[in-house]
């Protein structure tokens, strides 16, 4: 297997900003600044860099829809938002590697022709928000960010840097709903179009890029996109912070190239089953990516490609690995509650319908649950995907309907295979035959 | 009870105040300043805000009910989050929730008599290959056992 570290690098105390810069810290951005942000652009597109917020979009191209020429003021966004059940990359890069995300925002920046950028970090990451706090401080003090940036870099080009707080909100991880959470609004995901592109961040052009993404930036320049396109597979090159969860000896964070196998990740890199035990099922990008069953993951890759042509997406490389002794229907009630207490309530389908497939699966939980009840939940379950203004929907979808596709067998045994017509319904009709018309009329 | 921020509270706003071109971007940075000085949010807590940004009122209730973290009744001054979502469910999440909830003997968003301890029951925190978490307040504690837990719980003052 490749060692190859872009994002968290192995070189101790790289978080502090003299470590950062002895390693050749900021040279990217000099690089960068050096040339005209068409050109950082096109770098970016051809090293094939895409989104590791789970869409997996490309990043070069998102930045080429910003307008070139405009009087309004442009923002970037950098979502560490970080709330997928799964997901837990982001805050390594707070903590670890700071400096080399802040300098991926200044190149974003420069690329996209922001004069401000907001680090949206999740409310209950209060160390990592302090941790990311300093490093910005730090550069600020040597002159990397703000104002002074045109002495230290010697360019006319500036940017300032903030972080914004989050305070408890899985939708503010939807790109849209994140500008409203910046504009101090409730985190309501906006109608698109307009795109962020043309009406973001007070209706201005806005690029929301993830964590990972952007810290990924200052090595494609420093290194050029042919280095970078190289690495991994070619339709979703680099690295990837693969994390691991559930039942594996060695839980944690690994970066790995993408395109890795799933089992080789479950197996040789998180040391495998406890117990030796076999896998029933394993989500591979985070609660909301469709689950795969343990007979599906022969050949399975980590990469967006293979994981689409698997049945399930890459979403945010959080894998989630379950035993056999998994429980399914208290996991899938489990991930259906998540998205239940996380719906913004603005669309009718996904405020109610997240609530109804609880109730149901509640209902199998306790053994009151007929055969009809798995059909209905796929039904109630269509009927939110694709209706609702942002992904969250298809999120809640997307694990009652795989889950149930897939493990059809296991949930039948919560169910009842048949169901009785309430008894009432008999007599009323009885009544209907043998009661002579007019007896009952006052 | 009518309710001020401090001096170097009103410092603080001011300094967020800046990262922003508009005064509602500042709410929720305020909101979480006012959690800090007073504990919880409250209608007077809510006015100061309102009056200290210039803004409605109503705007400033629109954020602190939409954002979980925002306390709207008083918490205990050791607030136990626990994480029950899946990767903590699957390492016994919910055993340490239960035994959280026997040991205080109070529900979920319930607080002691003392005002010492309130537990929650929380969403998916970001840990999830140091599972179980809990976090008592901005602290994290991870790779949980029942013992750790009683340990932890056994240094609260």
């Amino acid at each position: 297997m490749e060692n190859i570290r872009i994002v968290l690098p192995e070189i101790e105390n790289i978080h502090e900003i003299e470590t950062y810069i002895s390693n050749g810290g900021f040279k990217a951005a000099k690089k960068a600044f050096s040339q005209t942000p068409g050109e950082i652009i096109d770098q970016v597109k051809k090293s094939g860099l895409r989104g590791r917020g789970g869409a997996a979009f490309s990043a070069g191209l998102k930045w080429s829809f910003m307008p070139k020429s405009t009087d309004k003021p442009k923002y970037l966004c950098v979502n560490g938002d970080e709330s997928e059940p799964g997901s837990f990359k982001d805050r390594e890069v707070f903590e670890k590697n700071p400096h080399q995300l802040i300098e991926g925002t200044l190149i974003t920046c420069y690329a996209i022709g922001a004069k401000t950028a907001y680090i949206y970090i999740r409310g209950e990451y209060h160390k990592w928000i302090k941790l990311m706090q300093k490093a910005l401080d730090d550069a600020y003090a040597k002159g990397f960010v703000g104002e002074k940036m045109k002495e230290t870099f010697g360019t006319d080009f500036y940017c300032d840097i903030y972080i914004h707080k989050g305070a408890g909100a899985y939708i503010c991880g939807e790109e849209s709903s994140l500008m409203n959470s910046i504009e101090g609004k409730r985190g309501y995901p906006r109608v698109k179009p307009p795109f962020p592109a043309q009406n973001g961040l007070w209706g201005n052009p806005t690029t929301i890029n993830n964590v990972e993404t952007i810290a990924n930036v200052p090595k494609i320049i420093e290194n050029g996109w042919e280095w970078y396109a190289n690495i991994g597979v070619q339709k979703h090159p680099g690295t990837i912070l693969y994390g691991i969860s559930g039942h594996v000896n060695k839980p944690g964070v690994y970066e790995l190239p993408t395109g890795i196998l799933l089992t080789e990740l479950i197996f040789d890199v998180a040391g495998g089953v406890p117990g030796n035990k076999k896998i029933k099922m394993v989500i591979p990008g985070g609660s909301s990516m469709p689950p795969l069953r343990g007979d599906q993951l022969e050949g399975v890759r980590m990469d967006a490609e293979s994981l689409k042509e698997a049945g399930s997406a890459i979403g945010t490389a959080g894998v989630m690995v379950m035993d056999e002794d998994t429980d399914i229907l208290k996991v899938l009630a489990r991930i259906t509650k998540f998205y239940y207490h996380e719906s913004c309530g603005q669309c009718t389908p996904c405020r109610e319908g997240t609530g109804w497939m609880l109730k149901t699966l509640n209902r199998m939980i306790e053994g009151n649950a007929t055969s009809r009840d798995l059909d209905l939940l796929i039904e109630v379950a269509n009927n939110i995907e694709g209706n609702t203004i942002c992904a969250l929907g298809d999120a809640a979808a997307w694990p009652v309907k795989f889950t149930i596709q897939r493990f059809r067998d296991e949930l039948e045994q919560y169910v009842k295979p048949e169901v009785e017509l309430p008894i009432y319904n008999k007599v009323h009709s009885m009544r209907e035959t043998t009661v002579p018309l007019g007896v009952n009329k006052r | 009870m009518s309710f001020k921020f401090t001096e170097e509270n009103l410092n603080r706003i001011q300094e967020s105040r800046k990262k922003y071109p508009t005064a509602l971007a500042a709410v929720m940075d305020t909101l979480w300043i006012a959690q800090d000085q007073n504990g919880y949010i409250t209608n007077e807590v809510m006015e100061e805000i309102a009056s200290v940004l210039g803004i409605d009122k109503v705007l400033v209730l629109s954020a602190a009910t939409f954002y979980t973290m925002y306390h709207k009744k008083p918490m205990g001054k050791h607030h136990i989050q626990v994480c029950t979502n899946v990767s903590c469910m699957l390492r016994g999440g919910y055993e340490i929730w239960k035994q959280i909830k026997e040991k205080y003997g109070i529900d979920n968003l319930g607080v002691t008599d003392d005002g010492q301890i309130s537990i929650e029951e929380v969403e998916c925190m970001g840990a999830c290959g140091y599972a179980p978490m809990i976090a008592i307040n901005e602290d994290y504690y991870e790779d949980l056992t029942k013992e750790k837990v009683e340990e932890i719980l056994g240094t609260l003052k």
